[in-house]
């Protein structure tokens, strides 16, 4: 039974993918990824890799989702212009048999794994308790391959300042995001309202969590910015100008923080990023505090865009 | 007591299904966007409320049951939302009746 409905799936995914890929309008094509990263949530969760299908659920279909919207909204007006001038048969046949043979060659390599496929976790249960967190997944984030985790909340303060950097002059340094003025009777000022209490509160629980059980500072973080934008689409709230110090110091806190415990590391323990002993623990817990606010900023300041107001009022 | 229970789960199920479906068919054949919210809201709601109703008997603590419930009544929020907030800006575009 469950067979069918894992080939179901399958069989569904591979039909959005290509849905996501022909269909002729944007805002289609990206309705079909967001319902394709849901039903990848759905794939984790049957290979029982709960913090992944979390992680997907927030980034790859929320995150990602909104973002895919909003710029398919922006492309709307120059769409149809883009649209006539289609690109010749050859050129396009061109790309086709490119990502064809692409999707061909990872096929091939995913066959070709041997049975059972190579796997460090054996090693990584073994060695768990060195680093006193009872999730795999958060003691591999944090304590066997922290190198990844820091360079990915490097990667992330970059990407943010790649998107900032697109701001026209005028606006540099001003407020993020289109003006929304608030309905106070309106339905979202009222969801605003009620849902952010709660998110804040789920956020957090799923940031705890983490350390034992399926969850981390990535989702808890997602759910926190998702928590801030609606608050600001509603317009209860406006977003701070991209000038302000303390907004700053917090979008490098969380990289800064982890540099820092890093560099002790080096010093106590004889490795970069190494734990001296008995302190694992804690120093882990040092660092997701640290990087959740800045990751929540990041998150949120990403799905707002360039600076786009002045900076005077 | 238990099969009394592992009964209610499954009609309550098939009924939540049951109106998944429903709305679903709805979403595919109803003629404008408006009667399509109608359908799909049903989904959410009655569809997901009698799935949870049905699951609260299967959990192994109040606590996970709780957590059922409270993803239902989320979903209700979001959903009539969402659903009111198309449904306004339909109408504001004059797309609407």
């Amino acid at each position: 039974m469950i067979e069918v409905l894992n080939f179901g799936l399958a069989a569904l995914i591979l039909g959005l993918a290509v849905w996501a890929i022909v269909a002729r309008e944007a805002p289609a094509a990206v309705v079909g990824f967001i319902v394709y990263g849901l039903l990848l949530t759905l794939v984790w969760l049957q290979l029982r890799g709960i913090d992944v299908a979390l992680t997907e659920a927030a980034i790859g279909g929320g995150l990602t989702g909104v973002l895919l919207i909003s710029a398919a909204v922006r492309l709307r007006s120059t769409e149809s212009a883009f649209r006539a001038q289609r690109p010749a048969a050859s050129t396009r046949w061109l790309a086709a048999v490119l990502a064809a043979a692409v999707t061909g060659a990872l096929a091939i390599c995913v066959l070709a794994l041997p049975e059972p496929a190579p796997t460090l976790a054996p090693e990584v249960l073994a060695n768990m308790a060195v680093t006193e967190v009872e999730n795999p997944i958060t003691a591999v984030l944090l304590a066997f391959r922290a190198m990844d985790t820091l360079l990915e909340a490097i990667v992330l303060v970059f990407a943010l300042i790649g998107v900032w950097s697109l701001a026209p002059d005028l606006a540099w340094g001003g407020r993020p995001g289109p003006l929304q003025v608030a309905d106070p009777n309106g339905m979202l000022a009222y969801v605003a309202r009620v849902l952010p209490p709660i998110g804040i509160v789920a956020g957090i629980y799923i940031f705890w969590i983490g350390a034992d059980h399926p969850g981390g500072k990535f989702q808890g973080a997602t759910i926190l910015a998702a928590m801030w934008l609606l608050v600001m689409m509603a317009g209860l709230a406006d977003a701070p100008p991209v000038s302000r110090r303390w907004l700053r110091w917090l979008l490098v806190a969380g990289p800064l923080v982890f540099i820092a415990i890093g560099v002790v590391g080096a010093v106590t323990a004889n490795a970069f990023l190494a734990y001296p002993q008995g302190f694992a623990k804690p120093l882990i817990l040092a660092i997701e505090f640290a990087l959740m606010p800045t990751l929540t900023l990041v998150l949120g300041l990403m799905l707002l865009g360039a600076p786009r107001r002045g900076k005077s009022p | 007591m238990n099969l009394l229970l592992d009964l209610w789960t499954v009609v309550a199920v098939i009924t939540g299904a049951f109106f998944f479906f429903a709305g679903t068919v709805g979403l595919l054949r109803f003629p404008d966007s408006l009667t399509r919210l109608h359908a799909l809201s049903k989904a959410d709601n009655l569809g997901l409320g009698l799935v949870v109703l049905g699951l609260l008997p299967q959990m192994d603590s109040v606590s996970a049951g709780l957590k059922l419930v409270c993803i239902w009544l989320l979903v209700l929020l979001s959903g009539a939302t969402a659903s009111q907030w198309i449904a306004r800006t339909l109408r504001h575009s004059g797309s609407g009746p």
